[in-house]
């Protein structure tokens, strides 16, 4: 989403009203820093004589404010101890379910007549015909009218361009891990899409440019939630029709099915998150044969697709909490378990780590490595990363220059901020208005490269030139005390005790002295980060800071914009507070001494480590930035479950194509219905439990499936929906599909439970099995009849909008905040 | 009858001279010279005002705890008799004579010294020896941190007292619970317990962690009372509601009634209303409630009002234009249409008025009856000063390029006509015709032409816009916020030259009179939303530290500097205490899953009441600093040493816990036991050495001299104050 464009960011402060007397901030104060993505106002093609206005739907939902901030760690709280509870008391039956060796056994030893050898073939056969048809059945859903609407939908302006930019090499910028990006521009390339469509915004038609591959591969991808699912309440409850269930709800919902058919990440990242679901379940069940092949082969497989979920993004981290979770109950369960030898335990552990932790660092590790070789040109992302990071890429002007390796006194140098989006330390012809501290030459920063960036480095007590030949090179060393003179002007940068225009609370920058002569207040000693005394200066490698001698401050940029007297450009200040921040960090980017040999940048190159570190802080950093404006409404995490409301994928006019992203309310708010009904029963039976209630065994086994197999499901509902409302960050409604599927299996299991446990309280077994197969039916038949009217939302629909009594869609209207 | 004479009567005193001693000597701690520095001193410059406030009856908004605490500040000011007239500007001010010093400092100071004895209690009730009990208080007796912060006017020390009446009295209630449940001492600590918890979120919000503490200890505490099948259901059932109504209900009253006092105490408008609604402005004495008194209630066509915007943020501002208009051509290069502008404006002003005008008549004044405006009409907003049309056309707003422009229509330009009707929406309506009421009613304003909302985008418009705040017309309308929503705050019924006011007045058939029927629960939530939300700048400052940082002692406050003498005040923790409590902490950490892993082996390293005993401490001690300090992690806000200290008070709770295990437990051979005391008694005396060398900076009453200081410079990272000559 950020990366969007190589458009360099740009900052906008607004000033504090007044500045807190004493311990604290005042308590009513306002106005925040902030940083904008100037890139996203895409300015609208305007005419001034006729006054239209062209549409601009682009991007107002995806409009951002960059903001600094901690992130708030994603991660659930509170929910170990439940899962630790679960687990347990699977151990405690593991005796009774360890008569079966596998599901189908224990699922035909249920029926009350022994099965004969015929009978169960032809179950083993019903099974595979039933997995085939939902499979089929997904499928068919989700490839019918991929290829409508024919031009460039939602999010599909990002990461197609990103597709695109896999294809070109070209290197850009984005707050998500690689690989869904990569996987969707290997599709395209198969498919023979050449890179060329720009994907400049929704709407834009795609005409003879090949977009179905990518469609389709997300589609794929997407289809296999369906089975997916299946499976996994398969293997949860041994029930079919259980299992049946989850899937009409997967297969019928319209949010999941209209997400599956677009360029995005959302399929691609919910089929890892699902694929490790279900081999974790798997490998679970596999537990009485450890270290068997297909253990091995299920943990494997385990550890590839939490890989390939945080792979695409960092919503994975949660689907391995609960991988993770699980995992740690059960080696503490086979801690507990005294046949075991300590050295068998130790083996189950050196297995989990081998694949669970190892594994998937390598596996991602080798993403990173082949996005960094695949993206080799200079592209828009370039602005985001250090110098160092950009001398790696062709066409950027650093690369493959040759510049003089240490600092020496006469360079002529630039000087970068170390926070992104700050820009060079630069000086011009201007003066700080009256006002705003001593009316002395401005001192900014900027963005852009220019003359007037360049500063030369000299000895603060002589006046020699130290470019004269006949003296000797004498490098500028950690500690050194200096002054920088601006190249243009010849005045050096210089502090004293004025307040800075707009932090009160720091000190002002300014450019004093003529002709490079100035008095003490021009002394800066110079210090390099994290290195020790005696040390030089290294160029683009060395995090200097630069302290001012008389007061001890600190030079450093507030990334505020001064107001239109500084040209916008952002504040230059000298910070009395000594924390290290980057704010106050620099390096030097440009050098020029012709006494220096030159060297190849390439000598400098950054090691793996150090660029797959830097991609995650600027991806963290990133994400961070993406805060929602105070005065727009923005998507809540307590919207989405109660399906609130939808994303627009495509139009918003009666005459345009249009595709709304919104969930099948029906099976949406059974899902809802289903967790409070889930909770319910659940303390029930915990309570009946408690207070040593005796349960028929029958009961017992349809509990323990509640318990279990529900409890699994509900975690991860939970894992993946909770962390949301810890997270500053903007957030959309395709965010809770993830746990929309986990939410959707919870029903599946819950209602064939409930259902199984109600008729079983009726006399005659026949009766009950009547019941419960008439129940699940009219929720099968009940989800497809709804799907029969919302369909449209996903396979689009033209005409009036459903605000019109006229439209076809006027009655299914429900909530007043669905715009389609 | 009368056999009760027949023996004498006893009385039978049992005094624990360890509890007294040891309250004697916390209370000489903390109140010694307690009037001194006769000067404000760091946070007391902060809270000072507040507690003028409640002196003066004027409302404030404080972002940074409910009000509790303040109010017990304040207590103190009102026993002492302060009479609020001082001016809080700068730390190191003298207070005037008027200021009652003693008393304000006094009520923090004896919470200090209460928490000592209550440490020694809590460590008696987990059922330790005597011996740990008297460390434990010994340890926060001496703490110089905990010292400092109890002896001037700050919350922290209430805060900890209030966590450990709350464990105290849960431990006593649980003790209790054992042999007498429902015995009139288990409902006392049942019921302590409760109130202490509201007492303790009360003060700060932090206090909500330690409450949850508690909670979740009683809920485990309840869950083994109903797996216990020797209780009949009903039994089990009564234990269940009767924790219920104490520990969750009680404090939820409990904590509507400290806002209920709070509110109850502020009658008076004062300079934090501006962030109000303005129905609760309205709901105080003086301010906004002088102007709308006795105005209409409902509004008519030809009504002149002034509109605020309900979100109110950044600034809270009103509907406003003036006769200045739209560059024809802005800096980028885009051109506008050139109209008059219409702004939001944070200050009252005369621009600021709009006549409701019927479309469809031509007067400007309200006819006889007025003909109120209802949910659903169409109206024109007629500007006051300028009589211009507010309009909004298809132009993109000057900032927010997705929006329209909003402005006063002027006909410079045939091919764009006016579009000047805008369909009222009342949003908090009850019913579908339902009248538009001053200050009550929040409307939205539907164009009719564009089905754009009138909305208030936030930003700042440029020169040319005197930094006045960007209105626009937003069309793609997600949703309902409230940037979107605008009420009627002055109000009055335009009338014709003819017309004589009165004569409408008579007419008008509901006057506004808003304190009686805003009800509190209103005014809590609105009051307990504002303090949740409000953005306080993030206020770099020059003490400020990192929750790394306070581990270690990285970091320090200086408190107070007497100019002259050099003496001075600094938040200061004793080293060899604050080191051995993290020390304390991790080797509790350690033994805790050693043997919890030996335990799931099967192998029982400590006897069962051992390690249930062993398992309660750490979980409230420990858990006690888990929940007071990890938290702090996720905050962004500024945060200060003393925001450690709650976690501190029960981190020392667990350091002679942990000593006494590892005496009962570790030391095998008598040998082993001689080192370790006299390991323990070298390493108390080196506190209490430690302690006493920091007096100097923890009471500030001797003046030091710059070799003195230079020899408390202990750490590099401290800011000591030293002074050139």
């Amino acid at each position: 989403m950020l990366c969007a464009s190589g458009r360099l960011l740009a900052a906008r402060a607004e000033t504090s009203l007044f500045a807190p007397p004493g311990g604290r901030g005042p308590a009513l104060r306002f106005p925040r820093r902030e940083l904008h993505f100037p890139g996203q106002l895409n300015p609208p093609l305007w005419d001034s004589l006729t006054g239209r206005l062209t549409r601009h739907n682009a991007s107002p939902h995806r409009r951002v404010i960059l903001k600094w901030g901690r992130m708030q760690p994603a991660v659930g709280r509170g929910l170990a101890g439940s899962e630790l509870r679960l687990r347990k008391s699977r151990c405690g039956s593991r005796a009774a379910r360890s008569v079966g060796r596998d599901g189908a056994i224990q699922a035909t030893a249920r029926s009350p007549k022994p099965p004969r050898r015929s009978s169960r073939r032809f179950e083993e056969v019903g099974r595979q015909a039933l997995l085939a048809l939902v499979t089929l059945l997904s499928f068919a859903t989700r490839f019918h009218r991929l290829d409508q609407p024919p031009h460039v939908c939602w999010d599909e302006t990002h990461f197609g361009k990103m597709g695109s930019y896999y294809i070109n090499r070209t290197f850009f910028f984005d707050v998500h891990p690689p690989l869904g990006k990569m996987l969707i521009g290997l599709a395209g390339y198969l498919s023979g899409y050449d890179g060329t469509f720009l994907f400049q915004k929704p709407g834009d038609k795609y005409e003879h440019h090949s977009y179905m591959g990518m469609r389709g591969f997300c589609a794929f991808l997407g289809s296999w939630l369906v089975p997916f699912a299946y499976l996994i309440v398969l293997d949860l409850s041994k029930s079919l029709p259980a299992a049946l269930l989850t899937a009409a709800l997967l297969i019928f919902d319209t949010g999941c099915l209209t997400l599956s058919q677009y360029i995005l990440l959302d399929p691609i990242l919910m089929f890892f998150i699902m694929a490790a679901m279900l081999s974790m379940v798997k490998y679970n069940s596999y537990a009485n044969r450890p270290f068997s092949a297909p253990w091995w082969f299920w943990l494997i497989l385990t550890g590839i697709s939490l890989t390939g979920a945080l792979g695409v993004k960092f919503v994975g981290l949660f689907i391995i909490l609960q991988v993770g979770l699980n995992t740690i109950a059960d080696l503490w369960h086979l801690f507990g378990d005294l046949s075991l030898s300590l050295v068998t335990v130790g083996k189950h552990l050196m297995a989990r780590i081998l694949c669970l932790i190892v594994l998937p660092l390598v596996l991602y590790m080798a993403i990173f490595a082949v996005h960094i070789m695949v993206l080799n040109k200079s592209g828009p992302g370039d602005g985001f990363f250090s110098s160092a990071f950009q001398a790696r890429l062709s066409g950027n002007n650093l690369h493959n220059a040759s510049i003089p390796e240490h600092l020496a006194y006469g360079s002529v140098i630039t000087v970068k901020n170390l926070r992104m989006a700050i820009g060079y330390l630069h000086s011009h012809r201007h003066l700080y208005p009256e006002g705003f501290g001593a009316r002395q030459q401005q001192v900014t920063t900027y963005l852009h490269k220019d003359y007037n960036n360049l500063w030369i480095i000299k000895k603060y007590n002589t006046d020699s030139d130290p470019l004269d030949p006949s003296f000797p090179v004498e490098f500028v060393r950690h500690g050194d005390i200096i002054r920088l003179e601006h190249k243009e002007t010849a005045r050096n940068l210089h502090s004293h005790y004025h307040e800075a225009p707009l932090t009160r609370k720091h000190y002002q920058v300014t450019g004093y002295g003529i002709n490079g002569t100035g008095d003490s207040n021009d002394f800066w000693r110079i210090e390099v980060v994290n290195r020790k005394f005696g040390n030089r200066i290294k160029v683009l490698r060395s995090r200097i800071r630069l302290i001012h001698l008389v007061t001890g401050c600190v030079l450093g940029s507030s990334g505020k914009i001064l107001p239109k007297w500084g040209w916008e450009q952002l504040e230059v200040t000298c910070t009395p507070y000594l924390k290290q921040t980057l704010n106050s960090i620099w390096n030097v980017e440009d050098h020029i001494n012709p006494k220096l040999p030159n060297i190849s940048l390439d000598v400098l190159q950054p090691t793996f480590p150090e660029i797959l570190l830097e991609s995650h802080m600027v991806m963290i950093w990133g994400n961070n930035g993406l805060k929602p404006k105070d005065n727009d409404f923005t998507s809540k995490p307590w919207h989405w479950p109660i399906n609130y409301q939808g994303l627009r994928f495509s139009g918003a006019n009666d005459t345009d194509f249009r595709v709304y992203l919104l969930g099948n309310p029906v099976i949406w708010w059974l899902n809802l219905v289903s967790i409070a009904l889930y909770l319910i029963s659940r303390s029930i039976i915990a309570i009946a439990m408690q207070r040593g209630a005796q349960l028929s065994t029958k009961v017992e086994e349809l509990t323990r499936v509640l318990l279990q197999g529900g409890g699994q499901v509900l975690l991860g509902w939970m894992l993946h929906y909770f962390p949301f409302f810890l997270m500053g960050r903007i957030l959309y409604f395709h965010h809770y599909f993830p746990a929309m599927l986990f939410s959707s299996m919870l029903t599946g299991i819950l209602w064939d439970t409930l259902l199984r446990l109600f008729a079983g309280g009726l006399a005659s077994s026949s009766l009950a099995k009547s019941v419960h197969a008439t129940g699940i039916l009219i929720l099968i038949l009940g989800t497809a009849y709804s799907f029969y009217l919302f369909h449209p939302l996903a396979y689009g629909m033209v005409g009036p909008l459903a605000q019109d009594p006229k439209s076809p869609m006027a009655g299914l209207r429900w909530l007043e905040s669905w715009e389609f | 009858m009368l056999g009760f004479l027949k023996r004498p009567i006893v009385v039978t005193a049992e005094v624990n001279l360890n509890m007294v001693s040891l309250t004697v000597a916390s209370l000489l701690s903390r109140l010694w010279c307690l009037s001194y520095p006769r000067a404000v001193v760091f946070d007391e410059v902060y809270y000072g005002p507040f507690i003028s406030f409640y002196m003066n009856r004027v409302f404030f908004l404080d972002d940074s705890g409910p009000p509790l605490g303040h109010m017990l500040l304040a207590l103190g000011g009102y026993l002492g008799g302060f009479d609020g007239n001082f001016l809080w500007n700068r730390i190191g001010a003298e207070y005037t004579k008027n200021v009652p010093v003693w008393a304000l400092r006094l009520l923090p100071a004896l919470a200090g010294a209460l928490s000592v004895p209550m440490g020694y209690q809590i460590v008696s009730e987990l059922r330790f020896s005597h011996c740990a009990a008297i460390g434990a208080a010994l340890l926060l007796l001496i703490e110089n941190a905990l010292i400092t912060q109890s002896r001037l006017m700050q919350l922290e020390s209430l805060l900890i007292f209030f966590n450990f009446l709350a464990v105290l009295s849960y431990l006593k209630f649980f003790n209790v619970q054992k042999h007498s449940p429902f015995s009139p001492r288990w409902w006392f600590w049942l019921m302590l317990t409760g109130v202490a918890c509201a007492c303790a979120v009360g003060t700060r919000y932090m206090g909500i962690f330690t409450y949850l503490l508690v909670l979740c200890v009683a809920a485990i505490h309840a869950w083994h009372l109903i797996g216990d099948q020797t209780l009949s259901n009903v039994r089990v059932l009564c234990h269940v509601f009767a924790r219920a109504v104490a520990l969750v209900v009680l404090p939820a009253v409990l904590y509507l009634l400290c806002f209920y006092v709070h509110l109850t105490l502020l009658y008076r408008s004062g300079p934090h209303d501006r962030i109000m609604s303005s129905a609760f402005q309205a709901s105080l004495e003086g301010g906004l409630a002088r102007i709308t008194q006795g105005q209409p209630l409902e509004v008519a066509f030809g009504s002149q009002v002034t509109l605020k915007n309900v979100f109110g943020k950044p600034l809270p501002c009103w509907l406003h234009s003036h006769q200045n208009t739209y560059p024809i051509i802005y800096e980028n290069g885009r051109g506008s249409s050139h109209q008059q502008q219409v702004t939001c404006y944070p200050f009252k002003d005369i621009n600021n008025w709009w006549v409701i005008k019927d479309p469809e008549r031509h007067q400007l004044v309200v006819s006889n009856p007025p003909k109120p405006v209802r949910h659903g009409d169409v109206v024109q907003l007629v500007h006051g000063m300028t009589t211009r049309f507010l309009n909004t056309h298809d132009v993109a707003a000057p900032l927010s390029l997705h929006a329209q422009e909003v402005s006063c229509y002027v006909d410079y330009n045939i091919s764009m006509p006016a579009q000047n009707l805008w369909r009222l929406d009342i949003v908090n309506r009850q019913s579908d015709r339902d009248t538009w009421k001053t200050i009550l009613s929040t409307v939205r304003f539907v164009h009719l032409n564009t089905s754009a909302v009138l909305k208030l985008s936030g930003a700042h418009l440029p020169e040319w816009g005197f930094r006045q705040l960007e209105v626009v017309g937003e069309k793609l309308s997600r949703g309902q916020h409230e940037s979107m929503a605008w009420n009627v705050e002055e109000h009055h019924y335009r009338t014709s030259q003819e017309q004589r006011g009165q004569e409408l007045e008579l007419h008008t058939p509901m006057k506004a009179n808003f304190s009686l029927n805003l009800s509190f629960m209103a005014r809590f939530l609105e009051l307990q939303w504002r303090m949740l939300t409000l953005q306080s700048e993030e206020a770099e400052h020059r003490y400020s530290s990192t929750p790394l940082d306070w581990v270690t002692l990285d970091s320090n406050i200086p408190y107070w500097l007497n100019p002259r003498s050099s003496a001075q005040i600094h938040l200061l923790g004793n080293l060899v205490i604050w080191a051995s409590a993290s020390m304390a902490t991790a080797t509790y950490v350690l033994l805790f899953l050693w043997y919890l892993l030996r335990r799931q082996r099967d192998i029982h390293d400590l006897p069962e009441d051992v390690w249930q005993r062993w398992v309660l401490a750490g979980a409230l001690c420990g858990g006690g600093w888990a929940v007071n300090y990890l938290p702090f992690f996720l905050m962004e806000k500024t945060l200060f040493l003393y925001h450690y200290l709650p976690a501190l008070a029960f981190q020392l709770l667990l350091l002679p816990l942990v000593l006494q295990h590892t005496w009962d437990h570790l030391c095998r051979t008598q040998v082993q036991r001689g080192v370790f005391s006299a390991l323990v008694v070298t390493w108390y005396s080196a506190a209490c050495h430690v302690s006493n060398m920091l007096r100097p900076l923890t009471y500030g009453d001797r003046p030091l001299s710059p070799g003195e200081l230079l020899a408390l410079h202990w750490r590099d990272s401290w800011d000591i104050l030293i002074q050139k000559p």
